[in-house]
């Protein structure tokens, strides 16, 4: 197998995820798309461990696991605090860092 | 599974089953940021989920994959789930799931993706995987314990700063 | 190393000491005010946890000491027990946990555990109904936990460990009531100057690790004796880890912190000063002390000062003279205790190990004491207050217990001979001079008078005289009631709003509680008899012989004792006591016949009496030429240096540091950038607002600006470099 296939993979992906941050408004879209992103590092992770046997890359995967389950949960969290004091979580409205 | 298989010509079954698996991830993917239902979008990002750790077991990297179905298809997606339902979006369509800037992204995203591709096929061009050797799970548990021990302390505090975190946002007081 | 069959049970396990009251916090932490059923779990809110741990710990100490001395009986060299587990490992590099048991640690554990079981004890009757009795438990007996822990540490990662968990215990204590702003913000110093002493520990470990590639204790000091290490190494390392010691050991010029600790409750200071926190930075020394005699140049010839012995010298009298302003009689004995552990630096320092180590175990007992026993003057006789000008005087009928024991632990901390502080102190006076640092047994003399000065200063205004405030009330208001009842102690109108006092001792009746002076008059006792186990005078070398072979190097002999060389310090301790005790008539004494009547009582002040009658013009030079011309300024002096020197030079980068951010603040911040930002500003609005939208505050825009900058960026950079 070609590295490329999963790398190009990878990078298909990520820019969707960009894609998503950048179309979405729904904070919990966002985060979605987020998690996207995470999965293609991933990927990319895994297939640069395969290519240079070498276990650090499933290391860090695992790692990057740990990390996006706690960043969806804080983010979740923040998410409801969110539509608990604004009754919406949408993103244009959280405006408050207009210059 | 496919992996094992050891020739050092281009597999054709394994490719087959990249390219189907990948084509699907990618649709999936698209309909997560595309589709205008917060539930349907949740549920292409299982497929996603799903995919990735079809291609982890492709890429002989069996305990990731494992660990990919149990934390993301397991843990993350039920969470997201609980965030739209107690956020109250309706289970149906939803027009304004989308900034009105929407089409910026496009632009944006191909751009990145143009040079993505560029570098990528530059550096790497016809580099091929060697026929894998499984990765067992002794050795990546040795790896975690011994020279990553440390990151692994580390990220153990993340998870609970995270876990205190949370129920501190979260609660209503 | 030696297996578990040739060393015994008690030092192959005397990691357990500090295991104990480790947990022990734990417990007191956790179920101390558990409720089962509406009722408590620990009846006395962990207070007993706490003591039973002590007393755990300090049944396995003696077992410890017992073995130890059997251990090293005939032998010329014992090996320390050692042992080591892995605590953990990153990167090819092992941190240990373990034990290093030698005669210091022996000696350190047992002095730990028996002075945390006595003041624990004494608390129990202190802290009474105090709203955090059991953070008060908790946080002593971790204290505890934290010196026993660095005692035996057997690595300097363990040592740190310790160290650092009795920096935060002692946070925690001396801020114990923080609801008062003083409290806390001596908490706060104390904790902040120590932190400063600490960055010196660190840098001294890391370059000894960088130098020699170990951590063990063991380690480090083979590779300090070892010949071919450079001299450069080790006098930085020595350097750094003094930084560390004059920190917690409330050295010149970082003292500063410890007269402020007298914020806490006493039993704290006692512990304090006595055996934990201030004697860690002594021990650091004593530990690791071949690196300081290679790295400072210690004994050799033609070397006359070093860091240690100068710092120490400066210290001893520095603080001595502090202590003479002093009108808190808790600070009185905190300089006190400063100056005391100057002599065990000084004592370091010109290479007498044996006696400034045995001046830690003496010290140990008659500072405990004498703190204890300021503690029960304030419980008992002053109503809560340690200003002996305002509320104390003419207690030592009413408390005879613990004016007893006050004299004895004095007379011990002054160095009167045949008492315990006799032997360690005149040993480290008598060594500096035999060992070529003559300056330094005259900083030593000096030393010793003016702790006399001090000590009968403090004794006077507390026990003698007229009573004056609180303790006048507290005289007098007990003489009104012994008219009509036998037992009038617990109606005294003092006490009124106090909680249910403990019962006094049968045969001292208007004195503190029994749970108060029982640990007085133990200490008082081992202030007696401590220094007996090395007495040089009557040719007894137990102790010599117990901790000889933790020094680590090789140094010379000490001095033989000949009566004829102690009686200098003798002679001066005498004048010491003497001519404090003229002032203090002369300055603190009103009626005539007060004095007459303590002359008669004391055949020993009436001769000082006599002395000052009959050349009463020495008193006019005293009060008029030395007091006023003399001895106050330079007290005075060095009282201000103190507060405002010192602290001056600490406010100063404090105000400095506020300084320079506030120039750049004015200058860089709100002329170039703000200009640079308000520029670009006027720039944008002249520009049609081009700019504007992009501060949209919307959080996706920004996201895919960020997104297409990145790309841009990346491209450009392959670009170029392909």
């Amino acid at each position: 197998m070609l590295i490329n296939e999963f790398l190009l993979l990878g990078a298909v992906l990520f820019c969707i995820g960009v894609y998503g941050v950048i179309a979405r408004k729904n904070a919990v879209m966002v985060l979605m798309s987020i998690e996207l992103i995470l999965n293609s590092v991933n990927i990319n992770l895994l297939a640069f461990s395969q290519l240079h046997h070498n276990l650090d890359g499933n290391v860090f995967a695992l790692y990057i696991i740990a990390v996006a389950a706690a960043e969806v949960g804080v983010g979740l969290a923040m998410v409801l605090l969110i539509y608990r004091n604004r009754k919406s979580i949408s993103l244009d409205e959280l405006s408050e860092m207009k210059g | 599974m496919l992996a094992a298989a050891a020739s050092t010509d281009i597999n054709v079954a394994e490719n087959i089953g990249f390219g189907i698996i990948a084509a699907l991830m990618i649709v999936a993917a698209i309909n997560v940021v595309r589709s205008s239902n917060v539930v349907h979008a949740a549920l292409s990002l299982v497929a996603v989920m799903a995919g990735a750790a079809a291609q982890y077991l492709l890429l002989a990297a069996e305990f990731v994959a494992v660990t990919q179905v149990l934390v993301y298809i397991g843990a993350v997606m039920i969470l997201f789930l609980f965030g739209v339902m107690l956020t109250r979006a309706r289970v149906g369509r939803e027009t304004d799931l989308n900034n009105k800037s929407w089409a910026l992204g496009i632009p944006v995203a191909l751009l990145m993706l143009g040079s993505m591709v560029y570098v990528l096929l530059k550096a790497f061009g016809t580099d091929h995987l060697d026929p894998v050797a499984q990765v067992s799970t002794a050795e990546l548990s040795d790896s975690i314990f011994k020279p990553f021990l440390l990151p692994f302390w580390a990220l153990s505090f993340v998870l609970l700063a995270a876990v205190i975190g949370a129920i501190v946002l979260a609660r209503k007081d | 190393m030696l297996s578990a069959e040739a060393a015994g049970w008690f030092l192959e396990h005397a990691w357990l000491i500090p295991l104990i009251p480790g947990v022990a916090f734990a417990v007191i932490i956790l179920f101390g005010h558990y409720e089962v059923n509406g009722k408590r779990v620990l009846p006395w809110s962990g207070a007993e946890v706490g003591i039973a741990s002590m007393t755990a710990a300090l049944v396995l100490a003696v077992g410890t000491t017992y073995q130890w001395i059997h251990h090293v009986r005939g032998v010329a060299e014992a090996e320390p027990v050692t042992k080591s587990w892995t605590w953990w490992q990153s990167g090819g590099l092992r941190f240990g946990l373990g034990e290093h048991i030698d005669g210091l640690a022996v000696m350190l554990l047992l002095l730990v555990t028996f002075i945390s079981t006595l003041v624990q004890i004494y608390s129990l009757e202190y802290v009474r109904g105090d709203r955090r009795y059991t953070h008060f438990f908790a946080s002593l007996t971790l204290f505890s936990a934290g010196m026993l822990t660095m005692v035996l540490a057997e690595n300097m990662v363990q040592l740190i460990l310790g160290w650092e968990i009795m920096g935060l215990c002692s946070f925690l204590l001396i801020g114990h009531w923080w609801e008062e702003e003083a409290n806390s913000r001596a908490a706060l110093k104390a904790f902040l100057t120590v932190r400063v002493g600490d960055v010196g520990l660190m840098v001294g470990t890391a370059i000894m690790f960088g130098a020699s590639g170990t951590f063990t204790i063991s380690g480090l000091q083979a590779w300090a004796n070892n010949p071919s290490t450079g001299h450069t190494v080790l006098l930085w390392a020595a350097i750094a880890l003094f930084v560390g010691a004059i920190g917690k050991s409330g050295q010149f010029p970082l003292h500063t912190w410890l007269p402020d600790a007298m914020a806490g409750p006493t039993p704290v200071s006692s512990l304090l000063h006595s055996s934990t926190m201030v004697v860690a930075g002594v021990f650091l020394v004593a530990r690791l002390y071949p690196v300081f005699h290679a790295g400072l140049l210690i004994n050799v010839a033609g070397q006359h000062f070093n860091l240690i012995a100068v710092i120490g010298g400066i210290t001893v009298l520095i603080a001595a003279g502090l202590a003479f302003v002093q009108n808190d009689i808790k600070k009185v004995l905190a300089y006190s205790t400063v100056s005391q552990l100057g002599y065990m630096m000084m004592g370091l320092g010109v290479g007498a190990w044996v006696p400034a180590v045995f001046h830690i175990f003496t010290h140990a007992f008659f500072k405990c004491c004498l703190f204890l026993c300021a503690g029960s003057v304030a419980h008992t006789g002053s109503h809560h207050s340690f200003d002996m000008k305002k509320d104390m005087g003419g207690l030592a009928k009413k408390m005879p217990v613990t004016f007893i024991t006050w004299i004895l632990a004095s007379a011990a901390l002054c160095g009167v001979p045949l008492f315990s502080g006799f032997f360690s102190k005149d040993e480290i006076i008598d060594s500096a001079g035999h060992l070529h640092y003559p300056v330094f047994m005259i900083v030593g003399l000096i030393g010793a008078f003016m702790t006399t000065a001090y000590m009968t200063r403090a004794t006077y205004l507390t026990f003698f005289g007229e009573p004056r405030g609180a303790a006048a009330h507290f005289v007098h208001g007990d003489h009104a009631h012994d008219d009509q009842h036998a037992d009038a102690h617990d109606t005294h109108d003092a006490h009124a709003v106090e909680p249910v006092h403990g019962r006094p001792l049968g045969f001292a009746k208007t004195d503190s509680a029994a749970l108060l002076t029982v640990p007085l008059l133990i200490l008082g006792f081992l202030a007696v008899v401590a220094g007996y186990i090395n007495a040089a005078p009557f040719k007894i070398h137990l102790f010599e012989s117990w901790i000889h072979s933790s020094i680590g190097v090789d140094i010379p002999e000490g001095p033989t004792f000949e009566w004829v060389k102690a009686l200098p310090s003798i002679a001066l301790v005498v004048a010491g006591f003497l001519v404090s005790l003229a002032l203090c008539k002369q300055v603190f004494g009103t009626a005539a016949s007060r004095l007459k009547g303590l002359t008669q009582r004391n055949p020993v002040l009436g001769a000082g009496h006599r002395f000052l009658v009959n050349k009463y013009y020495l008193d006019d030079l005293y009060e008029k030429v030395i007091v006023h011309g003399i001895a106050h300024p330079i007290a005075a002096a060095a009282y201000w240096t103190n507060q405002h020197v010192l602290d001056g030079i600490v406010n100063a980068v404090g105000i400095g540091g506020r300084k320079t951010s506030n120039w750049i603040y004015k200058n860089v911040d709100q002329r170039l950038v703000d200009g640079a930002v308000n520029g670009s500003g006027s720039v944008a609005r002249g520009t049609g607002h081009a700019l504007q939208p992009v501060q949209s505050g919307k959080v996706s825009l920004y996201g895919a600006l960020l997104f297409a900058s990145a790309a841009v960026g990346a491209l450009v950079l392959v670009l170029v470099n392909s």
